[in-house]
């Protein structure tokens, strides 16, 4: 049988899960969104090179 | 003579089990060419720690004379007081990493989040089995699959499985070719195996690649500070890979000094597999919640491309997701593998390398986030 602590720990963990994917999840988009930006960037620099 | 049988003598069946252990390790890692640089200092400093008496360890000896082990300074300073070790042994994965086709592809970032779904997923079934909140976030690390992040967390939430915990991420590192597929024909069709993904690389500026570690630095700092000394070393490995005017600095950190930390890093985390901290049920446990860790890692990223294909219009080959986990580049070379099986022409390689690298970065993130979130919920 489970106990009423490990219980307890599971019920956080799912917490600390949604709050760990959601945290995880923001800085990597967060991270996309500049790399789209950088590349957008780099990208008119080298037009402006060819032109 | 009594004396020169007391070592005999003193050996516990615990301690012969470990000789077993590192025997085992030392095979895998020679005869099998699993994670040999690694396994193998692992697997003799098992030996070392575990023979009665062992001069590698602290001693009091007869008449109170103090004798101090190697092995056993080379924990408390390294790994125990400053974590030096793990996080030093980034900046040596920063300069071998090549961000160039995630730079050229950033799409395939997302599955360097997603496929981190195993470690809080392990987390949890962890705290079902009894374990503390502590314990189970060193567990469900291991699915970082990513060794040195693996021993850093146990280390800073004084986890004592943490031997347990550093053969599993490794063993299970080594086994990626194995687990993956597995996994990931769980949970995809024939036909979402082969389908194809056109790769269309733009160029990437220098400028680009130097600021891309300086930038992802700040930022995982600012969101997850805790990430910083994992992320920031990692970066910093990058950052003299790229920045073009210290190829020798970059060579170096890429080979002699990975080298050495890595060397240093085996035979040092040997320390924690001492018989009695390693010898019990917990640790098949500990094995068997690593297993998990690393297939649901898989699923989750899979799952996760499998729900992006559901809104867009090129569909995404959903085993890349499963290239989102850190154990670079051996999972991307699985995913390849995979698609020519199910079609020859089918080239996947350099996107699942983007999701690959991804990974890296996703991984260490995790590591921060949990050593953040934990202490928020332990009273």
């Amino acid at each position: 049988m489970l106990s009423a602590q490990a219980i307890t720990n599971f019920l956080i963990s799912l917490e600390i899960m949604g709050l760990g994917m959601a945290g995880i999840f923001t800085v990597i988009l967060v991270i996309m969104l500049v790399v789209f930006l950088l590349g957008k960037i780099g990208g008119k620099q080298e037009e402006d090179l060819q032109d | 003579m009594e004396f020169l049988l007391s070592g005999i003598l003193a050996i516990t069946w615990q301690q012969v089990i470990m000789y077993c252990i590192g025997g085992l390790l030392i095979y895998l890692a020679i005869g099998k060419g699993f994670e040999p640089a690694l396994l193998m200092p692992m697997g003799f400093g098992a030996i070392l720690v575990n023979l009665p008496l062992s001069g590698v360890l602290d001693q009091i000896l007869e008449g109170g004379i103090e004798s101090h082990g190697i092995i056993q300074w080379l924990f408390e300073t390294t790994i125990e007081s400053s974590e030096a070790l793990p996080i030093l042994l980034f900046i040596g994965i920063g300069a071998m990493i090549d961000f160039g086709p995630l730079l050229s592809n950033p799409k395939m970032m997302i599955f360097g989040a997603a496929a981190q779904f195993g470690i809080f997923f392990t987390i949890a079934l962890a705290c079902l089995f009894g374990f503390d909140l502590k314990d189970a976030a060193s567990i469900g690390i291991i699915g970082a699959a990513d060794g040195p992040t693996s021993i850093m967390v146990s280390q800073i939430f004084d986890s004592k499985y943490m031997g347990a915990i550093a053969v599993a991420a490794y063993s299970y590192m080594a086994l990626v070719p194995i687990i993956q597929p597995f996994a990931i024909k769980l949970v995809t069709t024939q036909k979402e195996r082969s389908i194809r993904m056109p790769y269309n690389p733009r160029n990437i500026s220098k400028l680009t690649r130097i600021l891309f570690p300086i930038i992802v630095t700040i930022i995982a700092g600012l969101i997850a500070p805790m990430s910083v000394s994992l992320v920031g070393f990692l970066m910093f490995g990058n950052l003299l890979r790229e920045c073009g005017c210290l190829n020798s600095l970059s060579q170096t950190a890429q080979n002699e000094f990975a080298n050495i930390i890595t060397l240093l890093l085996g035979i040092t985390i040997s320390f924690s597999m001492q018989a009695e901290n390693f010898v019990r049920f917990e640790t098949f446990l500990i094995m068997l919640l690593g297993l998990v860790a690393f297939i649901f890692d898989s699923i989750g990223g899979v799952l996760f491309a499998k729900l992006m294909n559901l809104f867009l219009k090129e569909k995404i080959n959903p085993m890349i997701g499963a290239a989102g986990i850190s154990a670079f580049p051996m999972s991307a070379r699985v995913i390849q593998k995979l698609a020519m099986a199910e079609d020859k022409q089918n080239h996947l390689l350099m996107h699942a390398i983007g999701a690959n690298v991804s990974g890296q970065i996703g991984s260490v993130i995790a590591g921060g986030i949990i050593l953040y979130l934990i202490p928020q919920f332990v009273k």
